[in-house]
């Protein structure tokens, strides 16, 4: 009997926790539609259930999170260090990086609609092939890029390197590089470091950055383990509008 | 219920392709390149399979209740009808548009509180600085942050001023706060930018420049309407770095009234 109350109440926190977290949205959407714009809230069954399945989604995700997606980043980031394989470590740095920015459905789809700008733009020929290679093109230099910031961000960790000098560096680069870059470009060079972290990515790349700095002696994990997420939305900016300036001229 | 069971089935596969390669990479690694045997196999494996269903379950949830609304909303908000009464000639100036910037501001706000990832990396900075820094504030100061952001990035495209001034002095401001703020936030405060725009926020704040660049006359749709997640990526390590000025003025105001000036501040 008790053990059945107390994982009743095992499943119930994280419930309350996502129910917390999403309580803005509710609100945000419900003041508006009635106060503001004085409408009823169209489909307010299909509404519930919906919301029903985000408020289940979010408490089993943080779950899951704290069970197997942070010991995986950490059990790697410790083994490496322990197995100290430099060639291993960056590989699998960069393949972490590259890996889940390829298949990523955010960056597809806003490869493709950058595509469709340039060839309204004249800039390459409209037509179905030559706007598939420019948004392959596109979507591979991002990936490229990911995966190269994520190795320059386990490099950093490992020789400590103080990460605002890497960042203001990169953002002078970027600023630089703009007034060069075609227009039609630019837009999507800066929404590009946005979209390139996701939800799966996060946890890993955070707790391989924070492994790494606490198993490595004289690195502070708050100082050292964060910032690749930080060089992984700073470098696709530099990537995409090289490959705007190579491509577009 | 059979249309939504489709769409959970259509995601969690989505879902899956998603992250093969991920989990493909980690376990070539930890078996293949390290040959250490994972601890708490299946515990970890219960866990990622609560971690892609939570996703899938999130994903459809969003998309067949929240986005759909949150888009007819942006576009209400910024139809001429709506912000014109019958009769009035539409001057699209930006002091029309006040509700525009409010509904910007508190739905940034809302979509980052509940953004997945972001509670993962307050969850791990609350962890590591053992308690130092607050999960919950560190969340609060993202979420002001994009918010503002936002609300800044609809100004922008109503009053049609260009995008890299924003950017460039919103980095100027980053730049003078990276030389006075404690060093312990700073990384913390340059991953959050990024952390910020995933799941929940980019389609919301997607749908709104849309509807703002399509209804205004002279802006551009592909110009314009990109742009807001730049916006919501720097104002976010502004803020988080303020939080920490803040928090760190107010400690030592009411620590050492009397003592000398610190130096790094």
């Amino acid at each position: 009997m008790n053990s059945i109350l107390e994982a009743m109440h095992r499943s119930i926190r994280p419930l309350l926790g996502a129910l917390r977290d999403l309580a803005p949205i509710l609100i945000v959407i419900v003041v508006f539609q009635t106060l503001v714009l004085h409408q009823p809230i169209p489909n307010l069954g299909n509404m519930l259930v919906g919301f029903l399945c985000v408020l289940a989604g979010l408490a089993l995700f943080v779950k899951g999170l704290e069970s197997a997606l942070f010991p995986i980043g950490e059990n790697l980031a410790n083994a490496f260090a322990y197995k100290g394989s430099l060639f291993w470590l960056l590989l699998f740095a960069f393949l972490l990086g590259f890996g889940t920015t390829i298949a990523e459905p955010a960056l597809i789809a806003i490869a493709a609609k950058a595509a469709d700008v340039a060839a309204g733009a004249a800039l390459i020929s409209n037509d179905a092939a030559s706007k598939e290679t420019y948004a392959d093109g596109l979507r591979l230099s991002v990936a490229l890029s990911v995966g190269l910031a994520i190795l320059i961000g386990v490099i950093r960790i490992l020789r400590g390197w103080p990460l605002p000098w890497l960042i203001v560096g990169g953002y002078l680069l970027i600023e630089a590089m703009t007034p060069f870059a075609p227009n039609e470009i630019i837009g999507i060079a800066y929404d590009a470091g946005g979209v390139t972290t996701s939800t799966i990515t996060v946890p890993l790349v955070a707790a391989l950055g924070i492994g790494l700095a606490s198993s490595i002696q004289g690195r502070n994990p708050v100082l050292d383990g964060f910032g690749l997420i930080a060089l992984a939305s700073l470098l696709p900016m530099v990537f995409v509008m090289i490959y705007g300036l190579v491509v577009l001229g | 219920m059979i249309p939504l069971l489709h769409d959970i089935l259509n995601t969690l596969s989505n879902t899956l392709d998603d992250i093969a390669p991920i989990i493909g990479t980690l376990f070539f690694f930890q078996y293949v390149v390290l040959k250490r045997p994972l601890i708490n196999l299946d515990r970890i494996l219960i866990g990622l399979f609560m971690v892609i269903l939570g996703l899938t379950l999130f994903l459809v949830g969003l998309e067949d209740a929240i986005f759909p609304l949150g888009d007819a909303m942006a576009r209400q908000l910024t139809d001429p009808a709506f912000l014109y009464a019958p009769g009035e000639v539409p001057t699209y100036l930006w002091q029309d548009y006040l509700w525009v910037y409010v509904f910007a501001f508190a739905i940034g706000f809302a979509t980052t509180v509940a953004e997945p990832a972001l509670i993962a990396v307050a969850l791990k900075a609350e962890d590591i600085s053992a308690g130092a820094i607050s999960a919950f504030g560190l969340r609060m100061a993202v979420a002001i942050g994009v918010a503002t952001g936002v609300a800044i990035g609809c100004f922008r495209i109503v009053s049609g001023t260009s995008l890299w001034v924003y950017i460039v002095v919103a980095y100027v401001v980053v730049l003078l706060q990276t030389a006075r703020a404690p060093k312990m936030i700073i990384p913390l405060a340059f991953d959050s930018g990024g952390v910020t725009t995933s799941t929940v926020t980019v389609p919301l704040l997607a749908a709104l420049g849309l509807g703002l660049a399509s209804t205004i006359p002279g802006r551009s749709p592909v110009l314009d309407g990109f742009g807001l997640i730049a916006f919501a990526s720097v104002f976010p390590i502004i803020s988080v770095l303020a939080y920490a000025q803040i928090s760190a003025w107010m400690i030592r105001r009411q620590s050492s009234p009397p003592k000398e000036e610190e130096n790094a501040l």
